[in-house]
């Protein structure tokens, strides 16, 4: 079943959705949100356009196959914890930089551990849905 | 120093994740997957050699300090079992190549393969009560899957029963560590070692300690909560049933020594006759299980619950010769088990079924299977002079150094249906005749299957005679694994610093 008013919200919604993500995966270090959470809204936005134009078209907008989301964000998590290694601190320990940059703040191994979640929950919850609905439209 | 602690889970993942990317190529796949598999053995060779003198390898994972941060600590214990662990995960991947159909392994099959592995080195390497439970839940993720991939009916039938029963173990775990947390505000084992000394030895610390008893009770498949063992190891292609048969049950058995070693130390009046009557149940229904069975694989399942009990023999005796026993053991038991499923799958291969009745003549068929078999068989009866046997002997002798004669009776009887139940499969499957009607002898087996399903065998199958000619030199560091867990102070020192040394 089509709904006209959920295709027309979806051209909308899309984007917010992905830049709400964004915005939720750095505001996580102090405040409420972060890489699950967020992946979690950009996954939502895709999960959209799977619904309204078919997972073809959820494909087509996505910049990897999912897969390649869970390996990519688990290989970044993995790093952020090395770099404490390589700096000769214990694995895991966090490391700030003492720039501050717009919108990311401070940058630092705690950041990209969270984008690592981020793109491993929303590869796992995209692989889930586009494949489950795949088999649906098969 | 630092390092060598995170490897065992490093490498892991990062295999992972490669294996996760490559997906679109199954021959790098299998590739990266068995460099991975090459270089968690390395690591894990090289933790052993840091932890070989005594020296207890401690990381705060992220720089929070003990009590409050995560420890991840290396004892003589945990290096051996990260060992066998890689061991067994590389057999596992060179066996998978010729023992697996191409629909499971493009399904996932080799993440999953070293995401279990990582739990299971994880759950080794943790000094932390609620880290262990992530652990067990990270393994359990990954089990969960391997057991039901490929979608048979058979196996998701084991699977429901396996998921559930591990969950409720995962949900005892919880409970135990959140009423500890609740009373001494810690869950490292080395805090939570120091904190038990202030409460009195009964109440609470034996309330926790048989949650805890239970939980990992069932995940190492004790008596009389195994149940889900035989109904779900028999499903899955023989190689995931290797690792499983090898690796998991001990994990839990790891876990009980651990806790009873360094944490409920006190109250071995309750624990001890309790595991020891666990223990004897455990070997009696076990291998009175196995002996009713017709199926190689389910006789294996059983007798996996049967060996369990002998684990926890020693552990419920306590005295040092007992530890070494029960490491000893352990460290025998996961090359052997998965040994034989590896075998089982070779079986199956060579025979066409799983069945003793279907099976016949493997004995003319094929020699070297035959032999493969008999190795880690006669090693899993205690018959002379293979690993088994030495591993049955410290436990027999350290039952009669206690003066506990019943139990070592029990060991003893118990040993003797073993090989009555390896007699069973040895005269079906290899020495009887093919049966009439059975059917076409499968093809013999190719030169590429010989390397990949019988290769693995037979290395583990040297490492077992090498063992057991050599037990002195295993039996040498048992013992000195057993001194250091007797004595909690060495682990609690480590991990605290000296904060935690003064009583």
């Amino acid at each position: 079943m089509r709904s006209l008013i959920l295709a027309a919200a979806t051209r909308v919604v899309f984007p917010l959705l992905l830049l709400f993500s964004v915005f939720l995966l750095f505001r996580g270090h102090n405040e409420p949100g972060g890489g699950f959470v967020g992946g979690l809204v950009a996954a939502t936005a895709y999960a959209l356009l799977a619904l309204t134009g078919g997972v073809a078209a959820a494909r087509r907008v996505l910049p990897a196959r999912p897969e390649v989301l869970i390996g990519t964000g688990l290989l970044a998590a993995l790093a952020s914890g090395l770099v404490g290694l390589a700096a000769g601190r214990p694995f895991m320990t966090g490391l700030w930089g003492d720039v501050s940059l717009p919108v990311v703040g401070k940058p630092g191994t705690p950041v990209l551990f969270d984008a690592g979640v981020y793109l491993t929950v929303l590869g796992v919850v995209l692989l889930i849905l586009l494949t489950l609905q795949e088999e649906d439209e098969a | 120093m630092n390092t060598l602690l995170v490897l065992p889970l490093l490498v892991p993942l990062a295999t992972a994740a490669a294996t996760i990317l490559l997906a679109r190529s199954p021959r790098a796949v299998r590739t990266a997957s068995f460099a991975g598999a090459a270089a968690s053995l390395g690591a894990a060779v090289a933790l052993l050699g840091a932890t070989r003198d005594g020296t207890i390898l401690v990381t705060q994972a992220g720089a929070w300090e003990a009590p409050f941060g995560i420890s991840l600590v290396a004892d003589r214990f945990a290096a051996a079992m990260v060992l066998v662990a890689a061991l067994l995960l590389a057999a596992v991947v060179v066996s998978s190549i010729r023992g697996l159909d191409g629909a499971r392994e493009r399904a996932g099959y080799h993440p999953l393969l070293h995401v279990l592995s990582m739990g299971v080195s994880g759950a080794f390497l943790t000094g932390d009560l609620f880290n262990l439970y992530v652990w067990f839940e990270v393994m359990l993720m990954s089990s969960f899957v391997l057991v039901s991939l490929g979608g048979e009916r058979a196996q998701l039938q084991g699977a429901l029963k396996y998921v559930v029963l591990n969950l409720v173990s995962s949900a005892l775990f919880l409970a135990g560590a959140g009423l500890l947390y609740g009373s001494i505000g810690t869950l490292n084992m080395a805090g939570a070692a120091v904190a038990l000394r202030e409460l009195p030895a009964q109440g609470l610390p034996s309330v926790v300690a048989s949650l805890f008893l239970l939980a990992f009770g069932i995940k190492a498949a004790a008596f009389p909560l195994f149940f889900w063992l035989p109904a779900s190891y028999h499903t899955p292609p023989m190689p995931v049933a290797a690792l499983f048969a090898g690796l998991l049950t001990k994990v839990g058995v790891y876990a009980l020594v651990r806790v009873l070693t360094l944490v409920f130390v006190r109250d071995t009046a309750f624990t001890g006759p309790l595991l020891l009557a666990v223990a004897a149940l455990t070997m009696v229904t076990g291998v009175l299980g196995a002996m009713a069975q017709g199926d190689v694989r389910k006789v294996l399942s059983f007798h996996i619950v049967s060996q369990i009990g002998y684990m926890l023999m020693g552990l419920g005796l306590g005295t040092r010769l007992a530890l070494a026993g029960t490491v000893f053991y352990v460290l025998h038991h996961i090359v052997v088990k998965a040994n034989l499923f590896l075998v089982a799958g070779a079986m199956r291969r060579a025979g066409g079924s799983f069945s003793l009745e279907k099976l016949g003549s493997l004995l003319a068929r094929s020699p070297l299977l035959a032999a493969a078999f008999l190795v880690p068989a006669v090693s899993l009866a205690g018959l002379p002079p293979l690993s088994g046997f030495w591993a049955k002997y410290l436990l027999v002798r350290a039952g009669l150094e206690a003066g506990n004669g019943t139990i070592v009776a029990v060991a003893l009887a118990v040993s003797l249906l073993t090989l009555f139940s390896m007699t069973k499969i040895w005269n079906e499957a290899f020495w009887k005749p093919a049966p009439a009607g059975a059917g076409a002898a499968p093809a013999p087996l190719s030169a590429a299957e010989r390397a990949s399903l019988l290769g693995p065998v037979l290395v583990l199958g040297a490492i077992t005679v090498a063992i057991g000619l050599g037990a002195g030199v295993l039996y040498r560091f048992a013992d000195a694994a057993a001194a250091q867990l007797l004595d909690p102070e060495l682990y609690v020192r480590a991990v605290l610093g000296a904060r935690g040394g003064g009583t």
